[in-house]
């Protein structure tokens, strides 16, 4: 990862561009030169033969925990920026649920610069919303954007701000950085001791409810709110059939609402729960076959914007243990694309045009990052995604650069395995392997 | 039958049955001078207790003593568990000290079911309790109380509980006695009506295989069985209801109310009870009410499972001086 004077140049052969017809590709230094047929390779360039393989611009989470300050034996900015490498991200957003909470200006500074040390992903720092994600008393949000982390996306994920007046306060506020205020949509005292989606499943498991009107009625609030101020609101990891109506309603007025999903709630019901395995154990929890396919479709039509992972590594211990004692997350940044593809591509719902809207070009555009989320063209910054969607493998999360391995999909079959990350030009994954 | 008992929904009817018949069986143990049989000499039984119930663990005891098994009583208060030790480390601890069988209780609903499949022990599972999740001990020790007196013990022996109207009252959302019963009474054959205020009857139970009303009195006069459940009075400071006066006026069992059901009607409580909550002194000290008799009946299910889970795999009779080793397990 060493730096070096030398100019690098790659050559992609043949790679489909957004799936489209093959092309070849040359990246010189940190930039896309060229894209056309039959490109000569320069002198000492490398040469990748892609036939058969999708080019993507470089993926961006928009909702990565990277734990570090604070947790670093769950995972570190270099770990989670490896995994996040593996999974095809050139950048991702650091969820502020650290220790201390991301809520100064240092802590955010402090992400910033782990990200920029660790050189396989951009690692652009979320900012709580309120001091210590506590819902009480708004943070120094002005300071975290004027900070070399420059912060956009503000968010309390993992607690929801349901003060309703702080929630309006805050939406408000970051319209002078054209911010954004990411919620998690759970009402509190709906969810008090909530275990497991409420319905047909958590009667019987004898495990405590979490209504789907808890996230439902906190979107409904805050779409009326952002629409009330005129300021923009995202909807982290939207769980519900019912919140894509909602989210759906509040797009067909106009107001400025996006949405994110995350890949194990397009795949995963809470039927699995009845294992009582706690690697199923997330929040928002899985919910229903129904909801599944209500998201999917959110997701093709554009009502759901964007696939964040919500990556939320743990250690072993926390999850090699009774339901009630578990913590909740799945880590995801490794499968996403997979996942998608499954969820996505292979049943005919999106193209890989829309991958690239959904899981780069929208992403980056809600959190306003500069340099990704670009076409891939000429004089474009380098940071791509090649993948082989032929790929057939099982998940073996032994083979995770992650420091954790509570994923949902041990041994499960999925399609499509990226081979090659490029940040900024230079290659962070080549054939399936960090470099 | 299984290796387990972790869920009612896992027994069939004849599994059922042959655990109420060998209940039936070992309940004349009770009514002998020596109150012991040999069967599970040698075996050892850990009672695993994550949250406090004497009740529930000194039958356990009282049955796994009557079949001469050595028993050990693990409180999680005051123990390793109380400094923070895992259920899993604890599980190794009871697996390396050579339990045949492991009786739990605990306040997660699952942790009998993850005990039992994660591979921390090689011993039987015997759920006495998880969570708001089942009581599938309970359950027996309920349906054998109601086949005695239904259906008669010894007319009752190879019976199921056929056409019986069982009626369960009370805190359904938060009773693991109710899932346990629904599942019980339903294989064996009977009609099950469950009366609650809509707050305590859980989102989902229109896929339950019962009946759901919130008018106690409309559904008393046909009940063979009406089984009152306990109700918390904290349940009140959660709005599930407004005051405990109201809750026992609406769903209290009273002597007025029991008049109305069939003269060959019982009542019945998994105990402990809340006299004046919901249900009166009147009631619980009637000869219909079998709340003690519910006591002495779990004694005799509960050795019929500790029989039936290990009985099946008797190790040999270990030799004059030879301990056991891993592999007699």
């Amino acid at each position: 990862m060493t730096e070096t004077t030398t100019t690098t140049v790659t050559l992609l052969r043949g790679a489909k561009i957004l799936g489209g017809e093959p092309a070849d590709v040359l990246i010189e230094g940190e930039t896309v030169t060229a894209v056309g047929t039959g490109l000569e390779a320069p002198q000492g360039a490398t040469v990748i033969e892609a036939e058969g393989r999708v080019l993507l611009p470089g993926l961006v989470d928009l909702h990565t925990h990277l734990r570090e300050p604070g947790r670093e034996d769950s995972e570190t900015v270099l770990t989670g920026t490896r995994a996040a490498a593996m999974g095809g991200y050139t950048a991702v957003h650091a969820m502020a649920n650290t220790f201390p909470v991301a809520d100064t200006a240092g802590v955010v500074e402090q992400v910033w610069r782990l990200g920029k040390e660790s050189g396989y992903c951009d690692v652009q720092p979320v900012g709580a919303v309120t001091v210590g994600l506590e819902g009480r008393k708004l943070a120094e949000l002005g300071a975290m954007h004027d900070s070399a982390a420059g912060v956009r996306v503000f968010s309390d994920d993992g607690k929801c701000v349901d003060d309703a007046v702080i929630m309006r306060r805050a939406l408000e506020y970051v319209k002078a950085f054209d911010g954004v205020i990411a919620q998690h949509a759970q009402e509190p005292r709906l969810t008090e001791g909530a275990q497991m989606n409420e319905g047909l499943v958590s009667a019987e498991l004898g495990l405590a409810g979490w209504p789907a009107v808890a996230e439902e009625s906190i979107i409904a609030r805050d779409v009326l709110l952002a629409a009330h101020v005129g300021s923009r609101v995202h909807i982290c990891h939207l769980s519900t059939a019912g919140s894509v109506e909602i989210v759906r309603w509040a797009k067909s007025k106009g107001w400025n609402v996006t949405a994110e999903v995350t890949p194990h709630h397009l795949l995963l019901t809470d039927e699995l729960v009845r294992s009582y395995d706690p690697v199923y154990k997330v929040n928002p929890p899985l919910r229903t076959e129904a909801d599944v396919l209500a998201l999917r479709e959110a997701l093709a039509d554009g009502t759901i914007d964007c696939v964040a992972t919500d990556h939320a590594p743990h250690p072993h211990e926390d999850k090699d243990c009774e339901w009630g004692a578990a913590a909740m997350g799945m880590v995801g940044l490794e499968t996403a694309l997979s996942v998608v593809q499954h969820t996505m591509v292979d049943t005919g719902l999106l193209d890989w045009a829309q991958i690239a809207d959904r899981m780069s070009f929208r992403p980056a555009a809600i959190g306003r990052l500069a340099g990704h989320g670009r076409p891939i063209a000429a004089g474009e910054p380098a940071n791509l995604t090649l993948l082989d969607p032929a790929y057939r493998g099982e998940v073996n999360p032994a083979e995770f650069v992650s420091r954790s391995r509570n994923t949902p999909y041990r041994g499960l079959e999925l399609p499509g395995r990226v081979t090659h990350t490029f940040l900024r030009g230079r290659a962070t994954v080549v054939d399936g392997k960090l470099t | 039958m299984k290796r387990h008992l972790i869920s009612a929904a896992d027994l069939t009817r004849d599994d059922a049955v042959l655990i109420l018949d060998t209940a039936e069986e070992l309940a004349r143990v009770a009514d002998r001078p020596i109150k012991k049989l040999p069967t599970l000499r040698g075996r050892t039984v850990v009672n695993l207790f994550f949250e406090d119930s004497t009740r529930t663990r000194i039958s356990f005891e009282a049955a796994a003593k009557r079949l001469s098994a050595d028993v050990i009583n693990f409180s999680a208060k005051g123990s390793s568990v109380s400094k923070g030790e895992s259920l899993k480390d604890t599980a190794l601890t009871l697996e390396a000290m050579g339990a045949d069988a492991v009786v739990i209780r605990h306040h997660d609903s699952g942790a009998p079911h993850r005990l039992a499949t994660s591979g921390w022990i090689g011993g039987s599972v015997v759920n006495a309790g998880d969570g708001t999740h089942e009581h599938p001990t309970q359950a027996l020790l309920d349906a054998f109380t109601m086949r005695r007196r239904l259906v008669g013990a010894d007319t009752g022996l190879g019976r199921d509980l056929s056409g019986r109207r069982i009626t369960i009252v009370g805190d359904v959302l938060h009773s693991r006695v109710a899932r346990s019963n629904v599942h019980l009474l339903t294989t064996l054959g009977a009609e099950v009506t469950l009366v609650a205020p809509p707050t305590l009857v859980p989102v989902g139970v229109g896929a339950w295989p019962c009946e759901v009303s919130y008018d106690l009195d409309a559904v008393l006069g046909k009940s063979d069985a009406v089984m009152m459940l306990r109700v918390q009075r904290e349940r009140m400071n959660a709005a599930f209801f407004p005051t405990e006066r109201e809750y026992a006026r609406r769903y209290g069992l009273d002597g007025d109310r029991m008049a109305t059901m069939p003269e060959h009607a019982i009542v019945m409580h998994p105990g402990p009870m809340n006299r004046g909550m919901e249900i009166t002194a009147e009631v619980a000290d009637s000869a219909r009410c079998t709340a003690v008799e519910q006591v002495a009946n779990g004694v005799s299910i509960r050795m019929a499972v500790l029989y039936l889970l290990l009985s099946g795999a008797v190790p040999e009779e270990p030799a004059a001086g030879q301990t056991r080793t891993e592999e007699s397990k």
